[in-house]
């Protein structure tokens, strides 16, 4: 059941084009990977959604309703994590976290207590002493603390330590668990590897790679590590073998995934000692493409 | 101490005046031009004995002592005692809030940013920062003190001399360095910065309030403070320096204290321990409306007191005015003319236009919020919520609407509170009210104007203040230039009925209703139509 829907959607500024025709499709209990870029659209995407920005083009939908002019209905059963999160100076964490959630019409005092507990907040300093963490723990108890079905996390956890990504990541799953979905934007790609169900990647406003993790990586090459008693010729010619690299008698390159069948049956003739293969990382996914293929990134 | 605590410490001086090299003479140059131009135009505005005789008896009254001090040489009320009168407590207000700012900038603001913390990583002593910051509010503070001085002998005046020129720059200088001191000291004691320029402007608006308390009936009460204690120099009617040098005695020794304490203070740490706010929000802070009043709570409060404030100043000069405005031309000049209506009366109406437009600044900061938020991305998190666009910009109108006459009320009730102590004969309450009041409508539109361009161009909010300069030339010199009336047509207080002069025209103010109606409306819609910046 898709519960956000993005389809064919343009956003310019002037002249400007932000986004060229974006389709996002999150489904209940799914979370959902945005990477990119700074400056890619990411954030732009999530305003379009909120139905703070106006599509150009296109169309966004949340639970069957239009983004834009069902915006306050949306929101009931929705919640944002910005990614620059900005208070008011003169209120404390507790009073904002307050205000965010009765704004959206939900109170679940206990859940507040265990969410300011666990996150280790104090809320009773005001917002202007508080670091850019702290700042968005606030954000993030707020949208935790609401039994929201749908969360949108503009990077989320850029300012957090590895203990607080790690109390992050749990109610994150735990939200998963419960039918919940996400869409999570961010920079931090061991993140989305441990969370998300599907990825999309996202570069000049345009989607340029989307699906689950394990389609992506086929989509990329496999690091192989090869040692063996004969020595090993003419590799360099077999189809979809890249970046090779002799160090002793150690082989190291990349194949091709759909040619890596092929590149084992040439190289089990030559006696094989040792044999590591790794899968692609999104970091090698990611890399390649925005700075192998394209270069222009 | 040992030296080393003082460590580059002219470096540091050096520093700061490069921090400073624009904001600092504009400080300096604004506060002496001022006393300079008001040393050359007051005198002028009271050529004869017999003026500054009538001037003398209406600032015999209990309201101006208490704002502006006790006036000496009221029998002998010569150009220069009459200045010094005049200009003395308000122009000691303006160079303490300069030294207020300047210290807080270099001491604990510095401090909370993690500047300070930066420079004392290198070799620099845990005490040259203050050290550096009082030596530069010394520095600028003597030479207002000497261009002061030095520029109001030179109008050539009779009655401004050498030593009590002097004796009044140094008045100006020695409340400057007391009050950098006196930040100093707060910015050892808290630990942050907006309670130290909290606790400083407290400190300064109780003195200036304890000395009006003083001034009217004890003398010891003003002794002790030290906006009292300055004006006991007498400038150009006795000029004492007494006052001078214990102001400063007292100066040295606040010095020496915050000194100490910075010495066996932590970095960053203060002494009055900050108390901690609220876990929780209050049952107000639940909408829009509530986040709206929430933040701008100080803001309002202190703008409703100041307007009171403001219409005492004003009503305090309602006394001897028939016989002041009938031989001052300009003046009169600049009241508008109506058959059988007496001066006060027509001097009223101009003052509630004026006080009407100084108002509706208040009014506009707090409408115009609502931009601010949105470029600072809070407006964001709030339509993140269950929360329409309607809602907030209703909840900033709703501010808007209901200020306007909630200020003007608050400056009518201090005009006509001064009045009634002044005057022998005052007009009825009511007529203060309605010609206060029948100004709201125009302010409204000026609201209306607001939200308008938040709906529609946000950018150029600033074109508000523009009208609303506008309105004041034309509505408060209009008359004296002889402006053509179309130009007055086209702000909106050209249209508000001239109360007492004129009778209460309902279907006039209805227009102006309906114009402010339409405006903020049509600003709903764009409003709702528009992408959110951030």
């Amino acid at each position: 059941m898709s519960i956000l829907n993005v389809s064919n959607l343009t956003k310019k500024f002037g002249k400007f084009t932000a986004l060229d025709g974006i389709d996002l499709e999150v489904n209940k209990g799914e979370v959902y990977g945005f990477i990119g870029p700074n400056g890619a659209g990411k954030t732009t995407t999530i305003r379009v959604i909120l139905g703070i920005l106006k599509a150009t083009q296109g169309k966004a939908t949340v639970f069957g309703k239009d983004a834009w002019k069902d915006a306050v209905e949306i929101h009931k059963n929705l919640a944002y994590v910005p990614g620059e999160v900005n208070l008011w100076p003169n209120l404390t964490g507790g009073e904002v976290i307050d205000l965010f959630v009765k704004l959206r019409g939900s109170n679940n005092v206990s859940r507040r207590e265990e969410l300011i507990e666990r996150f280790d907040l104090d809320p009773s300093k005001k917002c202007r002493t508080y670091s850019k963490g702290n700042r968005q723990k606030v954000s993030l108890i707020a949208a935790f603390a609401s039994d929201a079905d749908l969360y949108l996390l503009d990077e989320p956890t850029s300012g957090l330590d590895p203990l607080m990504e790690k109390v992050f990541q749990e109610y994150v799953m735990e939200a998963k668990e419960q039918g919940k979905s996400i869409l999570l934007s961010s920079h931090i790609l061991s993140e989305v590897e441990k969370l998300c169900d599907k990825v999309s990647i996202i570069r000049q406003g345009k989607i340029i790679e989307s699906g689950s993790l394990e389609e992506l990586r086929h989509l990329t090459r496999t690091r192989i590590e090869l040692e063996t008693k004969d020595s090993v010729d003419s590799l360099n010619k077999v189809k979809g073998v890249h970046d090779l690299e002799k160090n002793d008698k150690t082989i190291y390159f990349q194949v091709d995934t759909e040619e890596l069948a092929n590149v084992m049956r040439h190289v089990s003739q030559f006696d094989i000692v040792k044999l590591e293969s790794a899968p692609p990382t999104l970091e090698d996914l990611f890399m390649k493409h925005y700075k192998g293929d394209g270069g222009e990134a | 101490m040992s030296k080393h605590l003082y460590i580059n410490v002219w470096r540091l001086v050096r520093f700061i005046l490069r921090k400073d090299r624009i904001r600092l003479p504009v400080w300096v140059i604004s506060i002496a031009v001022s006393t300079i131009v008001y040393g050359a135009v007051i005198p002028g505005l009271y050529p004869t004995n017999t003026d500054r005789l009538i001037m003398a008896k209406t600032m015999r009254n209990p309201a101006i002592t208490a704002m502006l001090g006790p006036g000496y040489g009221l029998d002998n009320y010569t150009d220069g005692a009459m200045m010094a009168h005049f200009m003395l407590v308000f122009t000691h207000l303006a160079v303490a809030i300069m030294s207020i700012l300047l210290t807080t900038r270099h001491t604990r603001e510095d401090e909370e940013e993690g500047r300070i913390e930066m420079i004392r990583s290198l070799p620099v002593g845990r005490l040259s920062a203050l050290t550096a910051t009082i030596l530069i509010a010394i520095l600028s503070n003597i030479v207002l003190s000497l261009a002061s001085g030095f520029g109001l002998f030179a109008l050539g005046f009779e009655s401004m001399d050498l030593n009590g020129s002097l004796l009044y720059g140094a008045s100006l200088g020695t409340i400057g360095i007391f009050f950098a001191v006196l930040t100093g000291l707060f910015a050892q004691l808290t630990s942050d910065t907006r309670a130290t320029t909290g606790y400083s402007f407290a400190f300064l608006i109780l003195a200036y309030i304890v000395r009006g308390i003083g001034d009217v009936g004890n003398e010891t009460l003003s002794l002790i403070t030290p906006l009292g204690l300055i004006l006991r120099t007498e400038v150009y009617v006795n000029n004492y320096w007494w006052p001078i040098f214990v102001s400063l005695g007292v100066s040295i020794i606040i010095f020496g204290i915050s000194l100490y304490l910075n010495s066996i203070r932590d970095i960053g740490a203060g002494f009055i321990p900050t108390k901690p706010g609220r876990r929780k929000a209050s049952i107000f802070l639940n909408s829009p409306l509530g986040l709206a009043l929430r933040i701008q709570r100080t803001s309002i409060i202190a703008w409703l007191v100041g307007m009171f404030v403001l219409g005492i100043s004003y009503g305090s000069i309602l006394g001897d005015l028939e016989g002041f405005l009938s031989s001052n031309d300009i003046l009169g000049q600049m009241l508008p003319t109506a058959e059988g209506m007496s001066l006060t009366e027509r001097f009223v109406s101009m003052l509630m236009t004026i006080l009407s437009i100084i108002g509706t600044v208040p009014t506009l900061l707090f409408v115009l919020k609502l931009y601010g938020e949105e470029k600072r991305n809070r407006t964001e998190q709030l339509l993140a919520k269950a929360v329409s666009r309607n809602r907030i910009i209703g909840g900033y109108t709703f501010i808007g609407v209901v200020t306007a006459p909630l200020i003007q009320l608050m400056s009518i009730l201090g005009l006509w509170s001064a009045a009634e102590v002044v005057m022998d004969e005052v007009m009825p309450f009511s007529t203060f009210l309605k010609a206060g009041l029948v100004q709201v409508p125009a302010m409204w539109i000026m609201v209306g104007l607001a939200m308008l361009l938040i709906g529609y161009l946000p950018r150029l909010t600033g074109l508000t203040w523009a009208y609303l300069g506008y309105s004041f030339f034309v509505v408060y010199l209009g008359d004296m230039l002889k402006l053509p009336g179309w130009m007055s047509d086209l702000s909106p207080f050209g249209h508000v009925p001239q109360i007492p002069m004129e009778e209460i025209n309902t279907a006039k103010l209805a227009v102006l209703v309906l114009v402010a109606v339409v405006l903020v409306v049509e600003g709903f819609i764009g409003y709702n139509k528009r992408d959110i910046e951030g």
